[in-house]
């Protein structure tokens, strides 16, 4: 199996996710478009797995999935908190950790 | 039996921890009884070994008790362990003897000083000091009593450190003697490098084999342990520290700066005898340095006006006397005149002390006269240690100081120039103690109203030392009979004594000046002998009976002779300006490099490295904290820049 197409698909994904997150004021945003490139690199490791005939990147991506499902979990608390005590979801907002 | 030995300096250091831990709680009174009791606890096993050690066979006359090994240190051995042979013997007893007296003499002095505990506490830590530097059988363990004293000496200079003058002369006394202890050290170095050894005794075995042909280390080895003695025994040129030494209380100018520390030096000569026997040029220049000490020291003598300071300026002269005995190879007179010395000048210490305490603490002679009839018993046995001093026929420091003359003009090391020089010493010594006698205790009362009504004799306490002292004084001398008085059996008993310590290094002596050495043993002079003490005798005479016709009453011809001889008289007043001179050359250009040190090399430079490093960094922080913009999303281009330009460097340039 050919793992280019593959590959082309997770870059597109990637860069998407990495502008997403460069140019999005939404923390809501922002938090989807890292889970855009996370999942462009599941997607690699995948290809490459099926390439070579191994279940080794099935498990790691298993693996990626769980914990990405608990750090979104986190990450979400993180904002509703965030959004509670400054009423705004802007990221630009909450740059007080600066000299 | 000698397992005592360590108890002799152990009992002082017992009372300095008593006095020292339990400061401000030993009761007034109980301090200065412990602090004698421990001295005259050492005074007595002193005793006891004197007597265990005249009782031995003449050539086994040494006891030794090695306690410990202080420092193991490959084939090298530190121990410390003492010995007690006839020379140390004697120091051990005019040490604690003495000191003893000077203990119990300072317990009426210091009556009324409010920091009488830490004044015994000191003075019992330099008996310690003193004895160990004395009992010592190696030359590190001496080297630690050496240090000790000195030590002591700077506390008890400085004793009265509210007085800036005191705090300041006990500064001078230590670092003058640091220069003299940075000798005695390289000395004991080239030693230890050439015989393996610091024992004495080893020392004093090895040294003619292992040294060898090489007279030049010998002579470089003496003469820097010389200039440790100079040092610590205030000779020229490291003199200076000594007068200035009596900002100390009194009783302590009289057992450290006369009868003990400072005849360290002489002993520590005495000690090592051989090896100053071995060099001729040393012992040249220890007589050169010895005689040009006590007459430049006399002079100056003449025309101090503070009590004390003459006789510091006279116990300088003295001790250049014992050092110009041991430059001709006659230690045992050396140690002879130490020995009546000690009793003299620790009674003529005393005895001023004695006035000064009557004076309400005037130390000016212009302000004192006619205290004969107040202080009859201070008159007294200051008249009996001023005729020893000055040579009279009959008391101490006649025989001692007869023996010094002669043998500086028989000996083969001696020459008559240090009989001459060493003769009109001793003219101008009965001089200004005659002169100090009469300014002191005869002519007008010169003091005020107030100091008048307060005169009054010394306690008990004060007196009895002075008496006991005034005996030694008069009786001290007998066991050195010279050679012409000497009636059957009582031949020089202190020669005799100190023969089996003397021996090798005359030996030694007679090798390398052939046969004449002997002649002073042998061939005794009656004649020769009698000439000389007439002479000497003659001049003190001559002396005492000048200082009666200028100072007696009325002292209009002193003032004449001032006026006549005006340039001499403002020489000696200040001292020949010495000290204004070490000022200039010495001490202004260190004292100049080290605000050189301080004000550019640590302020500007070390302290500019250390101040500049961390305005660099707190500089460089500043303008990089504006990166720190608290924005998510400029982070987030950092890294994904970073990681561009990671990725483009594997790919296109690896």
């Amino acid at each position: 199996m050919d793992p280019v197409a593959y590959v082309m698909v997770a870059v597109v994904l990637f860069a998407i996710g990495s502008v997403g997150v460069l140019i999005s004021r939404n923390i809501i945003i922002l938090f989807m478009s890292v889970e855009l490139a996370l999942n462009a690199a599941n997607l690699v490791i995948m290809a490459f797995a099926k390439a070579h005939g191994v279940t080794d990147g099935h498990v790691i991506v298993f693996f990626m999935l769980t914990v990405a499902a608990a750090e979104a979990a986190v990450g979400l608390a993180m904002i509703i908190t965030l959004f509670r005590n400054r009423g705004t979801i802007n990221i630009d907002r909450f740059s007080l950790l600066k000299w | 039996m000698s397992d005592f030995l360590y108890l002799i300096p152990l009992l002082p250091l017992i009372g300095f921890a008593i006095n020292a831990l339990l400061l401000g709680r030993v009761p007034r009174g109980l301090t200065g009884i412990i602090a004698s009791a421990t001295v005259l606890g050492s005074f007595l096993l002193s005793l006891v070994g004197f007597i265990e050690l005249a009782g031995l066979p003449v050539d086994q006359r040494q006891l030794t008790q090695t306690l410990f090994t202080w420092i193991p240190l490959g084939d090298f051995d530190a121990t410390i362990g003492f010995l007690l042979d006839p020379l140390s013997a004697i120091m051990v007893l005019v040490v604690t003897g003495v000191g003893f007296l000077i203990h119990v003499y300072s317990i009426g002095y210091m009556s009324h000083d409010p920091g009488i505990g830490r004044y015994f506490a000191y003075l019992n830590l330099f008996t310690f000091s003193m004895l160990t530097l004395v009992l010592a059988d190696n030359f590190l363990l001496m080297f630690v009593g050496w240090e000790g004293v000195g030590l002591c000496s700077y506390l008890l200079i400085g004793f009265w450190f509210q007085k800036k003058s005191a705090a300041d002369a006990g500064k001078k006394a230590f670092i003058v003697n640091r220069i003299g202890d940075f000798g005695f050290l390289l000395g004991m170095f080239i030693i230890f490098w050439q015989v393996g050894s610091l024992n004495f005794l080893e020392v004093n075995e090895l040294a003619p084999i292992a040294f060898g042909g090489s007279i030049g280390l010998v002579t470089a080895a003496t003469l820097l342990l010389f200039v440790g003695a100079t040092g610590k025994s205030a000779q020229i040129p490291l003199y200076t520290w000594l007068p200035d030494a009596m900002e100390g209380p009194t009783p302590v100018s009289a057992l450290i700066h006369a009868a003990t520390m400072v005849t360290a030096g002489v002993y520590m000569i005495a000690r090592t005898n051989v090896l100053f026997m071995m060099s001729p040029d040393t012992l040249l220049v220890v007589a050169i340095v010895g005689a040009a000490t006590a007459f430049f020291a006399a002079t100056i003598g003449l025309a101090q006006n503070d009590i004390k300071r003459v006789l510091a300026y006279s116990t300088v002269s003295q001790l250049g006397y014992m050092f110009l005995a041991c430059g001709v190879a006659a230690f045992t007179a050396g140690i002879f005149h130490l020995m009546t010395h000690a009793f003299f000048k620790a009674l003529l210490f005393l005895g001023a002390g004695s006035v000064i305490h009557a004076m309400s603490e005037e130390q000016d002679m212009r302000n004192m006269g006619g205290l004969k009839k107040y202080l009859p018993i201070t008159y007294i046995t200051m008249l009996i240690a001023t005729l020893a001093i000055a040579g009279i026929p009959g008391l101490s420091g006649f025989f001692s100081k007869d023996e010094i003359l002669f043998y500086s003009f028989t000996n083969p090391q001696g020459h008559w120039l240090f009989w001459l020089v060493g003769a009109i010493t001793a003219g101008i010594t009965a001089f200004y103690m005659f002169r100090l006698i009469y300014l002191t205790f005869h002519g007008r009362e010169r003091m005020d109203e107030k100091t008048k009504s307060h005169l009054h004799e010394s306690p008990r306490v004060m007196t009895v030392p002075l008496v006991i002292l005034a005996v030694l004084s008069i009786v001290g001398g007998y066991v050195g009979l010279p050679y012409v008085f000497q009636i059957g059996s009582f031949t020089n008993l202190i020669a005799d004594w100190l023969k089996p310590v003397m021996a090798p290094g005359q030996a030694l002596a007679a090798e390398a000046f052939a046969p004449t050495v002997l002649a002073a043993e042998g061939g005794h002079s009656t004649a020769l002998e009698l000439t000389l003490m007439a002479a000497s005798v003659g001049l003190a005479v001559i002396a005492i009976l000048a200082a009666r016709a200028l100072y007696k009453s009325d002292h209009a011809a002193v003032t004449r002779l001032k006026e006549r001889f005006a340039g001499v008289h403002k020489l000696l007043e200040n001292k020949y300006w010495v000290d204004e001179f070490y000022g200039a050359t010495i001490v202004r250009p260190i004292v100049a490099g080290s605000v050189f040190l301080w004000k550019i090399v640590d302020v500007v430079i070390i302290d500019g490295l250390i101040n500049g490093m961390a305005a660099l960094t707190a500089g460089a922080a500043d303008t990089l904290k504006f990166t720190q913009s608290g924005r998510v999303r400029t982070y987030a281009t950092g890294f994904v820049i970073g990681a561009v330009l990671v990725i483009a460097y594997f790919v296109y340039l690896r």
